[in-house]
């Protein structure tokens, strides 16, 4: 039987890499997602704007 | 708005509730002075009750003048920015930058030339060093993040700053809380947690005036008229909601009394000293990182007139950004009694931490493409290109620190103090510098600077001042490092620490001298923007907006 110290950190090394790896990925597929293309070119031109 | 004839005006519900807040902490901070037995303590209460009722005067004059009050949110259908806050920061930014760079000229002669320490408790190194820290880090680069932020969010969300008295109770407050801690620190009232040295009674005061930023912040953001968040806006609120929870989590703490500056934090031992770093890297990654990104966002595609290099590169260098950085701090407490494993952890997050670091400073630099030819004419933009070479040049050597073996020959040495001079004189206060010289003509409406000339002898004067300081700490580190781990052949150590001391002089002398030169390169500025405000040219009304005329038409 594990201790507890044991089971939460094996828990944070497992479950924490497949956490960061599925929030890298969400994130990639968010930025390059070609319906967002325009709006994000869109938006790198927001400082340039002038009113 | 009252008339001529009566200009006494009703006092809205805020202007009602300020006063009466002020008058109640007046009354509290007598009690205080007028009952603890710390001196210091009772000066502090003192300035609160000063501070307390300035703000009852402030706030009732305002009922008394035309004009002043809640303002339309548009004039002619173009929003009503607020940038008196935004003046005020600026101001203040400069005062305080050249505060804290003399203080830091001051304790870098103190340690080559010891006396100069004058054997008074209120002029020793181990007190004037936080002043210096805090001076930079706290008094100028947040006065320099609040301001731009204040600034960015409002032009980017084409929205009037939210809140009446609250854009004012954010800067005024801050510049309280700068004032508490500083005298403070000269008086000896210090919890001696490295850049977290103010005591209970300012913590909770930075606590309040932070709330009232956030909110501020984000009730700007909710009234927006552009549909998207820009990424500027983004990093601001990483840096003010984390620096929040950083500043909570590490200032824990049960004041002696209500009566005593003194305070005993709740965690102990090793989970302290973690809790520190976390909260001390932190400080690093998201108040002098975060923050000055944002600035970079916004500030270098303006000036450069060029759109950000790559969008999505941002969205992906703000999120492995943020959730990278907050798990570095480890590495601040290798060979301690922290758990191995969390020592490793924290050097693995920082190794990673090149990937965003290097591709944010690949998208501002890129962010120039088409517009090379600006860093040979504008010097301006060149102090924020530099900025971000000093920013890959220490996010680099950072990484590099954190791993182990190298930080068995780095840690505690100068090497260190140099690594973190690239990163702050270098990267935050160059991208603050370039800032400054944005906003001055922007804000007073001026065509240009007085004087970009002397731009350029500011850049020059106080890059040389870098590169004395920061390649003296890195000769004098090493040296320091490999002179502590010398053995003799019976197994000995070769050098007692006082030969290591002996041994830095030169290099402690070479650093003060570029200090010496930063500093004048900061008075170089002062005096331009001083210029610049005074006697500059003003913008015509007609072409008083299109500062850089935009190539497409907005939305």
């Amino acid at each position: 039987m594990d201790t507890t110290y044991q089971w939460l950190a094996r828990f944070a090394q497992s479950a924490g890499l497949l956490y960061f790896v599925g929030i890298f990925l969400a994130v990639c597929v968010y930025a390059f997602w070609p319906s967002n293309k325009a709006r994000f070119e869109e938006a790198a031109r927001t400082p340039l704007q002038d009113d | 708005m009252a008339t001529t004839g009566n200009p006494i005006r009703q006092a809205t519900t805020g202007e009602i509730a300020g006063i009466v807040l002020a008058a109640i902490a007046f009354l509290g901070l007598l009690l205080i002075a007028a009952k603890t037995d710390h001196g210091a303590y009772a000066f502090h209460a003192m300035v609160g009750m000063a501070a307390a009722l300035g703000t009852v005067f402030l706030i009732g004059n305002r009922c008394f003048k035309a004009g002043t009050g809640p303002a339309p949110q548009e004039i002619d259908g173009r929003p009503n920015y607020n940038m008196d806050p935004v003046k005020f920061g600026t101001i203040a930014s400069l005062f305080w930058g050249i505060a804290g760079f003399t203080v830091g000229l001051i304790i870098a002669l103190q340690l080559a030339y010891p006396a100069l320490n004058l054997d008074l408790p209120w002029t020793n190194f181990g007190r004037l060093r936080a002043l210096h820290t805090s001076a930079v880090i706290f008094a100028f680069g947040g006065n320099v993040l609040i301001a731009t932020s204040f600034y960015v969010v409002q032009r980017t969300s084409r929205a009037r700053l939210a809140g009446d008295l609250s854009p004012w109770f954010v800067v005024l407050g801050y510049n309280l809380f700068i004032v508490i801690a500083g005298t403070g620190y000269l008086l000896g009232v210090s919890q001696a947690k490295e850049y977290a040295e103010p005591e209970w009674y300012a913590d909770l005061w930075l606590t309040i005036v932070w709330v009232v930023y956030l909110l501020v912040f984000l009730m700007t953001l909710a009234k927006r008229k552009e549909p998207h968040i820009y990424v500027a806006n983004w990093f601001y609120l990483a840096f003010i909601v984390t620096i929040a929870v950083l500043h909570i989590g590490n200032n824990l703490a049960i004041p002696v009394s209500i009566l005593s500056p003194k305070s005993y934090i709740v965690w102990s031992g090793v989970q302290d000293a973690m809790f520190q770093w976390w909260y001390g890297h932190n400080a690093v990654g998201f108040f002098l990182t975060a923050g000055f990104l944002a600035i970079m966002y916004y500030f270098v595609p303006k000036r450069a007139n060029r759109p950000v290099y790559s969008y999505r590169l941002s969205i992906i260098h703000f999120w492995a950004l943020i959730f990278i950085y907050i798990w570095a701090g480890p590495h601040h407490l290798h060979y301690t009694a922290l758990p191995d494993w969390a020592q490793t952890l924290g050097m693995t997050f920082s190794i990673m931490l090149w990937m965003p670091s290097w591709g944010g400073m690949i998208n501002g630099i890129m962010t120039l493409s088409g517009a090379w030819d600006k860093l040979r004419t504008d010097p301006v933009l060149r102090l924020m290109v530099v900025s971000l070479a000093f920013y890959g040049m220490s996010t680099f050597e950072g990484p590099l620190m954190s791993i182990k073996a190298v930080n068995s020959l780095s840690h505690y040495t100068d090497w260190t103090i140099g690594h973190v001079h690239s990163g702050a004189l270098g990267w935050v206060a160059y991208i603050s510098f370039g800032a400054i010289y944005c906003l001055v003509p922007w804000l007073w409406n001026r065509k240009e600077l007085y004087s970009l000339k002397l731009v350029n002898w500011h850049f020059w004067i106080s890059t040389l001042g870098i590169v004395l300081y920061i390649s003296a700490m890195w000769v004098s580190g090493i040296l320091q490092g490999l002179m502590w781990r010398a053995y003799t052949s019976l197994g000995f150590l070769e050098y007692s620490f006082i030969e290591t001391v002996a041994a830095m002089h030169p290099f402690y002398v070479i650093r003060a001298l570029g200090g010496a030169l930063f500093l004048a390169g900061a008075l170089i500025m002062v005096f331009n923007v001083w210029m610049t405000i005074r006697s500059g040219e003003p913008e015509s009304a007609q072409d008083r907006t299109p500062l850089q005329p935009s190539l497409v038409p907005a939305e």
